[in-house]
């Protein structure tokens, strides 16, 4: 089941740059949130804050309040134990090139020191099935390498490494940014499905991406989050001008 | 019509002067193959010719005859050659390994660069003198030659080419690869044995093998560290003989027979390298495919 983020006066750095300005934001569990910006306005950085995956970058700091579900974040608990909680699927897709399919989405489980076999077996099962990817690699999986399978593919075996771990949320920094159409709208499919599971939060750039699987909508601009609603409203009816500006494509 | 001046680039003759080039350029390339593998296979043909002849069951299975006796064989020094080999890399590989890895993962400051430095260094140190600390090391302070010696002569050359070849490993795995598996909850020491490393194997095997071939025929650094013995010896911390020494010993000897076992030896030698390397990368091309 999903739980839902809070976030408060989060601020995060690299090195002597600030990317993000006191955020705050309230994340509802078991929706999808989208959250839309120019290049280089801090998108990546928000969510990779979530998980505490921006802190693994040399130099790189954050502070402010974050909690998931029952979870502070940034207090008490340790990074390791947050991300295994947290889902993330990346931009690029990034399946680990020397394992087989199947070793992939069980990658997250035995790395932890899950080793129950027929256990695992269910659960790689089970995630290639959310993942929408099951029908196309159930014969191949133990034998041929994740690298080996088109860049859609990729992505979905991404995602389903991502789930075996029974995460409460799955964040998706731009999922779709590197594929087709066709891929693209499989992935958005699973988004309609996961979210019943799962809380989503996942940045994009295409903003009828945006429009057609999120219920809300946060807009950042410059390292600040300058609007955040329902998405409907943020399409139609934006409350601030730099906000209508960019999704009428004035800039961006 | 737009469309056909688009179409019409893929039906357009290829003109002979690309033909030629292409034509040229691999010709110039198969002629680069054929030149790096000549001498190979010339080295490779003339020791079989020069030695086979003296490879029989008695050269394999028996210690050296004293001089003016025929026959017997380089057995002892077979087996010295694979003990001492044995302990440079049981020393070595995982040393150089763990540097490689210090320094990929974590040598972004004074200590890494230091450990580059001293790393080249070493590496273009003689291999005599590598000998020469190995017997400061342990001979003086054991008080004799021995295996263990000479294994601590091969290691410290092994070391810098491993240390330095993970290390390039290393950083071509994508930093994408390490992201995904922190982002799975996986912690840092585990990320880089399990996925970092991991996907590096291959070229990591390739580095420690590289350093394996180049020290299996090294002869200086053993001159007085393993010394060399005209008998059986199994013991660590006793004078062992090796197959670089008595080819050395045998080949500046006078007699004619002693010439051909040399040849002999060196063929061993370097069927003995052939195999080993050949074997490692048979076991971790199945142990990848089961996939741990
Ligand atoms: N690894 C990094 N080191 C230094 N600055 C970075 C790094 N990654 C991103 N930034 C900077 O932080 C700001 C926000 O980047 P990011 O969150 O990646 O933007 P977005 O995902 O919205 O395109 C940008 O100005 C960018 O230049
Ligand atoms: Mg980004």
């Amino acid at each position: 089941m999903g739980v839902g983020i809070k976030v408060e006066h989060l601020n995060a750095w690299f090195g002597k740059t600030q990317a993000l300005h006191d955020i705050n934001i309230a994340i509802a569990s078991n929706h999808c949130t989208a959250v839309i910006g120019p290049s280089g306005c801090g998108k990546s950085t928000f969510v990779r804050c979530l998980n505490r995956m921006h802190e693994t970058i040399p130099d790189a700091k954050a502070a402010g309040k974050v909690e998931i579900g029952e979870m502070d974040v940034y207090n008490g608990t340790s990074a390791v134990s947050i991300r295994r909680r947290i889902g993330m699927v990346f931009q690029k897709p990034n399946p680990f090139p020397t394992m087989s399919i199947y070793d992939n989405v069980a990658s997250g489980l035995k790395l932890n020191g899950f080793r129950d076999r027929k256990r695992t077996d269910e659960i790689v099962e089970r995630s290639l099935k959310y993942a929408a990817l099951w029908e196309e690699v159930k014969d191949t999986m133990h034998k041929k390498s994740g690298a080996g399978l088109s860049g859609g593919q990729q992505q979905r075996l991404c995602i389903a490494r991502a789930l075996a771990v029974e995460p409460q949320v799955l964040l998706m920094d731009e999922p779709c940014s590197a594929l087709d159409p066709i891929s693209t709208g499989k992935i958005e499919e699973l988004i309609f499905q996961l979210k019943e599971k799962f809380t989503i939060v996942i940045v994009t750039h295409n903003m009828q991406q945006a429009s057609r699987v999120a219920e809300f909508t946060g807009f950042f601009l410059l390292g600040k989050l300058i609007e955040f609603d329902k998405t409907e409203k943020i399409f139609t009816t934006p409350s601030d001008k730099r906000t209508e500006d960019y999704i009428t494509g004035r800039f961006g | 019509m737009a469309n056909a001046i688009s179409t019409d680039f893929g039906a357009a003759p290829i003109s002979l002067w690309r033909r030629g080039k292409d034509v040229g350029v691999t010709i110039a390339a198969v002629a680069a193959v054929i030149l790096v593998l000549a001498p190979l296979g010339a080295i490779f043909a003339y020791l079989v010719y020069k030695g086979i002849g003296s490879i029989n069951w008695a050269f394999l299975t028996q210690t050296p005859k004293p001089v003016g006796e025929a026959g017997g064989g380089m057995a002892n020094a077979i087996a010295g050659s694979v003990l001492i080999l044995c302990l440079g890399s049981v020393l070595g590989v995982p040393m150089g390994i763990g540097a490689g890895i210090y320094l990929a993962e974590y040598g972004r400051n004074r200590l890494g660069n230091f450990i580059r430095f001293t790393a080249d260094v070493l590496n273009g140190v003689p291999s005599i003198i590598v000998g020469i600390v190995a017997y400061g090391l342990v001979v003086l302070t054991q008080k004799h030659f021995s295996a263990l010696a000479g294994g601590v002569a091969l290691a410290i050359m092994m070391i810098p080419t491993i240390t330095r070849t993970t290390e390039e490993m290393l950083l071509l795995v994508p930093s994408q690869v390490r992201e995904a598996a922190y982002g799975l909850g996986v912690s840092r020491w585990r990320t880089t044995l399990s996925i970092t490393l991991r996907t590096a194997t291959s070229g990591v095997i390739t580095g420690v093998m590289l350093a394996f071939a180049r020290v299996a025929g090294e002869t200086a650094p053993l001159l007085f560290t393993a010394f060399g013995n005209q008998f059986w010896n199994w013991r660590v911390n006793q004078p062992t003989a090796a197959l670089p020494l008595q080819i050395f010993t045998y080949a500046i000897s006078p007699f004619d027979e002693w010439h051909r076992q040399a040849w002999a030896g060196a063929l061993i030698l370097i069927i003995l390298i052939v195999v080993s390397v050949s074997a490692v990368r048979i076991a971790a091309s199945r142990g990848m495919m089961k996939g741990n």
